[in-house]
């Protein structure tokens, strides 16, 4: 059974224009494979491209070299080289993406922006609203504020809207950028279970993982992600 | 992979000594948000015009559902606007008809398509209403006792009425308050996903294309200079122009 997600050769470097062209090279040469079922935490020091690597498996950032192999709808699709289309396709129906900001339209309420991942996919609206009510019920996010826009709320209450959002469609692979870093032990215990449940059902997860007890948790494994030498 | 519903490719027009397209390309396919975004003069809102028929290229072509828009005479393109298409207007006063009340202003619209009965008429311009949050109460005052966001969704209302399959939007959301911006901007995105609308808008505010678009074009002088997934582009542009574009916008 071939890897949910293969990187063959990534590279990835920014060429700044509005400092006088700088080019800064972050990633290079990286090969990594994850398998339905398993969870691969990224490992390296602060800098060393960690998130920037997720970004690449996303599409958020173009890949500078090397291939992203995902299997999507039964094939493998390079996203290195897939369009705008197909990414967003992607992201429909395979590909998943908790950051560490939440970044929505203001002015609409939680449950519908859970809700809208499901939508998308073609579940009916009350069906999908029920699923993100008792989501965000078992991210503790108290009912009084499932009709509310998440603007007003804390780093910890939108981060477990962003984790709601994430969790709520099932992605059969997962990128986690360090989901439990603004929440208490009660709520990170949720977030393990998540974790484990979307593991169980077969998903390929990847994350950052800054705490070493979540880490160690739900990990199969490290991947090294080793920060570039600043070439001249 | 579905077929573009509108398609254009070799577009170039000038105003004397200024290029205002150059070999520009661009299609939207059906259920489609596409921005285009670059600052005032950079030929945004003359690509709205050719590729809506308004305004003829020097070169180029223009394909809806593969029919040749810019060899379509006048009323064929009048018919198309009325139907399968809509425009919002910059100003809404250009694209709402100020001595009708606010209901006839829907209702002109579907009317214009055929709908002669009159108790369906008001039902629909009522039940449009309320999609742009407009009171019912208003139904028959002028438009111009309006605030200006009210206009704005009012030619929303006005120009959705028909389910048109692709709408041109120029600045929509420009001078409205930020609260209605937002109102719209919702409006805008749940129409497109809820009725499979394909929309072409286009705008100066980032932010905005960033909440909207599934995809991007980045003018500049006439010329689109970067395009693509709109999260990629804003994020990782490789344009300087784009960088400078996106290094410049405010974070709120």
């Amino acid at each position: 059974m071939s890897a949910a997600l293969r990187t063959e050769g990534l590279g990835k470097a920014f060429t700044l224009h509005l400092q006088g062209g700088t080019h800064i090279p972050v990633l290079g040469g990286v090969d990594l494979a994850v398998h339905a079922g398993e969870c691969v935490a990224l490992w390296g020091p602060s800098g060393a491209g960690k998130s920037t690597l997720m970004r690449c498996l996303y599409g958020n950032y173009g890949a500078g070299a090397g291939r992203i192999m995902l299997r999507h709808r039964g094939a493998d699709l390079d996203l290195a080289t897939a369009d705008p289309r197909q990414v967003i396709e992607v992201r429909r129906e395979t590909l998943g993406y908790v950051s560490q900001f939440l970044r929505v339209i203001p002015r609409v309420a939680t449950r519908d922006i859970v809700a809208e991942p499901l939508m998308a996919r073609g579940m009916a609206r009350d069906e999908a609203l029920d699923r993100a009510n008792a989501l965000l019920r078992r991210l503790n996010l108290p009912e009084r504020l499932h009709g509310l826009p998440p603007a007003t709320f804390s780093g910890g209450e939108q981060q477990r809207v962003n984790l709601a959002r994430g969790f709520a469609p099932f992605y059969p692979v997962l990128l986690l950028d360090e989901p439990t870093a603004s929440l208490d032990a009660a709520n990170r215990a949720v977030v393990l279970d998540l974790i484990r449940e979307a593991k169980a059902a077969g998903a390929a997860i990847i994350g950052i993982f800054h705490d070493a007890e979540v880490r160690e948790a739900v990990a199969d494994r490290l991947f090294d992600v080793l920060p570039q030498q600043d070439a001249a | 992979m579905t077929t573009p519903l509108l398609k254009a490719t070799g577009l170039n027009l000038r105003f004397g000594a200024i290029p205002a397209l150059v070999d520009v390309a661009i299609d939207v396919a059906a259920g489609e948000v596409v921005a285009i975004v670059g600052e005032s003069g950079s030929g945004k809102t003359t690509l709205l015009r050719v590729l809506s028929g308004m305004m003829a290229p020097d070169a180029g072509d223009v394909l809806w559902l593969g029919q040749d828009v810019l060899a379509m005479g006048e009323a064929a393109r009048r018919r198309l606007m009325r139907t399968e298409w809509g425009y919002v207007h910059q100003n809404p006063r250009d694209g709402l008809r100020l001595g009708v009340s606010a209901g006839g202003n829907v209702g002109e619209r579907l009317m214009a398509v055929g709908a002669r009965h009159y108790g369906n008429i008001r039902a629909e311009a009522l039940s449009w209403l309320a999609k742009v949050e407009i009171d019912a109460s208003r139904i028959d005052d002028l438009p111009r006792t309006f605030s200006g966001g009210m206009q704005q969704r009012l030619q929303i209302a006005r120009t959705l009425v028909t389910h048109p399959k692709l709408v041109f939007m120029d600045e929509p959301t420009g001078g409205l308050d930020v609260s209605v911006q937002a109102r719209l901007l919702d409006l805008i995105r749940s129409l497109s996903r809820e009725l499979g609308l394909s929309v072409l808008i286009v705008t100066h505010d980032i932010a905005a294309a960033r909440l909207l678009a599934d995809r991007i074009l980045v003018m500049r002088r006439g010329q689109v200079v970067e395009q693509g997934l709109t999260d990629r582009v804003l994020d990782d542009p490789q344009h300087p122009y784009t960088q400078l574009l996106v290094s410049s916008v405010l974070a709120a």
